[in-house]
């Protein structure tokens, strides 16, 4: 297994050196922008902690550090870990009366779906320093040279590549954690039967809250590198009940229970996107999300482990059988 | 001074009352979907939103009278409960819960898009000329007074159904016992066809009532949608009087928020407490908590 993971970071690595151009290297650093975000909505996800919120903390991440930078001046590389400790600390002040008090399925979803709009009206509310609906750029420090370090902002794409391939890693890395953690165990537990958790000695409160905030947290960095990246962030495309479903669709359709489904989500859905954009041209809108819709609802209709968990899944199966065989 | 902010505060109350009437005929389609097939219709305001698109083609293209384009509107909106139904819940009505709420939340996608695709992003309205009601100095729009009584209307007339009819009966009862019901001979399958159509119709008469308001586009039901579906989570999921009560409390909110402050403060502040209430009611405004 190791050794097919680095042959496959090394092809990843090398990937900007194959002259591509800048939009399909602009395309690699959205995929690999949001399969780290799916992948930090899955690590409480796969458990049952089905949060329609996360755009509220892609949302606190961006705008907390667009905001620090362009108002107090405050370097991103001190803004980001505060906008972090913002949304984690939403996180806790969610998740803690939320875990403790049983909330659960569908009301878990509503009450963190409540979250991601309460996130979206408050950014609306305060247009006079966010901008409102309009959006908001980060002051650009670009004017002295390609790269500042200081304001985190770079305008050359192979640097970013680098950025966004870091994080993905880090994204999977911890995903990994978890997964090979005791709570890994505790938390399936509490997601088959809660009662019966509780009763062998798991604190399930804490248990959940604890995989919420890693999964907050990692969210409002994937938010924050969006905003820097893009250089220009709006309510809409970072938080409120669009962006959340995005993120759980495309975990879903992937796949939520493998580690790399969210991954492979990211990149279905953008070439899918990108795909019918170029095939049909600018002028025909929705039709890419038309399609997008009636592909989720068949995919959950009829392949509710994504795409790769259900291939995973056949090929496992093709395996048991020829041993069969043999 | 204070007599002026008073009667605008008044003013606001009623308007917020008003504003009640219609959030909780929406709030009671839902509720009364998820009481008896026990799914969450995330794609409900998208519903409305065809309702909408189809008053406004039948009214302001092709000329048909307003009262018959609504009644047009309620009979396409209620066949599009039963194809949701049909096409899209029936499969996995044995799957997990998130499941059923998700795939909903595909279709959410695919009609918002669809009429993008469609209808293009304008906003559309009737261009009809309502005339203000003007009550001791207050003014209400006459479309709204019209909502409010048509929405206690098709209340009135779903409780009437659900208690004076046999098939109404059934359906009162096979929300209380999913298991029984179909031993006393009744086809579970039809009364949630029968269901997913009321659903569907009272999504359209929410149409025809909104549509009187609001200019129509293919994002209108992310204005609607949220704060339907946490009007019948406060209230408590299928609880169709506590849906009710929570519908004016949130309609009063935002009203008087909204008159406080901006408007999208007014709805943040009920989303707010609607957080709060959460916490303290975890199963709704009318349960004892355990």
């Amino acid at each position: 297994m190791a050794y097919w993971q680095s042959i496959g970071l090394a092809a990843l690595a090398v990937l900007p050196f194959l002259g591509l151009g800048d939009y399909p290297l602009h395309l690699c650093i959205l995929v690999l922008l949001w399969a780290y975000i799916y992948t930090s909505w899955s690590i409480m996800g796969r458990f049952g902690l089905v949060s329609l919120g996360h755009g509220a903390f892609t949302g606190i991440g961006a705008y907390g550090t667009t905001l620090l930078w362009n108002q107090l001046g405050l370097t991103p590389w001190l803004g980001i870990p505060a906008a972090v400790a913002l949304a984690v600390a939403v996180a806790f002040v969610i998740g803690w009366p939320c875990f403790r008090f049983r909330i659960v399925g569908h009301y878990f979803a509503l009450t963190t779906l409540a979250l991601s709009e309460v996130v979206r009206l408050i950014i609306i509310a305060l247009r006079d320093h966010t901008g409102g609906s309009l959006g908001l750029t980060p002051r650009s420090a670009l004017t002295e040279g390609p790269v500042a370090l200081a304001a985190l902002q770079f305008a050359n794409k192979t640097v970013w590549y680098y950025i966004v391939l870091v994080l993905w890693v880090a994204g999977l890395v911890v995903w990994r954690r978890v997964d090979r953690s005791m709570a890994r165990y505790a938390l399936q537990a509490i997601s088959e039967e809660e009662g019966a958790a509780a009763s062998v000695g798991i604190d399930v409160t804490w248990t959940k809250l604890r995989v919420a905030m890693i999964s907050a947290g990692l969210s409002a960095v994937g938010g924050a590198f969006y905003g820097q990246y893009q250089l220009y962030i709006n309510p809409e495309t970072v938080s409120g009940i669009g962006v959340s479903l995005q993120i759980v669709f495309a975990a879903i359709a992937g796949g939520m229970f493998v580690q790399l489904g969210p991954t492979v989500g990211a990149v279905f859905t953008l070439l899918l996107t990108e795909a019918l954009r170029v095939a049909i041209g600018h002028d025909v809108h929705g039709l890419d999300t038309t399609i997008y819709g009636l592909m989720l609802v068949v995919f959950i209709i009829f392949m509710p482990r994504g795409i790769l968990g259900t291939a995973i899944e056949l090929w496992q199966r093709r395996h048991a059988a020829e041993r069969r065989t043999v | 001074m204070t007599d002026i902010f008073d009667i605008f505060l008044l003013e606001t109350v009623l308007n917020g009352l008003l504003l009640g009437g219609v959030l909780a005929l929406l709030a009671l389609g839902l509720n009364l979907v998820f009481g008896v097939i026990d799914v969450v219709w995330i794609c409900y305001a998208e519903l409305i939103m065809v309702g909408m698109y189809a008053v406004y083609f039948l009214y302001s293209v092709y000329g048909v009278p307003l009262p018959l384009a609504g009644l047009a509107a309620i009979a396409l909106v209620a066949c599009g409960g039963m194809i949701l139904h049909y096409v899209v819940i029936r499969p996995v009505l044995a799957a997990e819960p998130i499941n059923q709420l998700l795939v909903t939340g595909g279709v959410l996608f695919f009609l918002q898009a669809a009429a993008t695709l469609v209808f293009g992003v304008e906003f559309r309205n009737l261009g009809l000329r309502l005339p203000i009601v003007e009550i001791h100095e207050m003014y209400f729009s006459f479309a709204r007074i019209l909502a409010f009584v048509a929405a206690l209307g098709g209340m009135v007339a779903l409780y009437l159904f659900l208690t004076r009819t046999f098939i109404g009966t059934a359906i009162r009862a096979i929300s209380q016992d999913r298991a029984i019901m179909p031993l006393m001979g009744v086809n579970p399958n039809r009364i949630y066809m029968v269901t997913s159509a009321i659903g569907g119709a009272l999504a359209g008469l929410g149409a025809c009532l909104l549509v009187l308001q609001y200019d129509v586009h293919p994002a209108i039901g992310l204005t609607f949608g949220p704060i339907t579906f946490l009007i019948c989570v406060l209230g408590g999921l299928g609880n169709m009087i506590g849906g009710f009560v929570a519908a004016f409390i949130f309609a009063q909110f935002i009203s008087v928020g909204g008159f406080f402050f901006h408007l999208e403060w007014g709805y943040a502040i009920a989303f707010l407490f609607f957080i709060v209430m959460m916490f303290w009611k975890p199963r709704g405004l009318f349960t004892r908590s355990d």
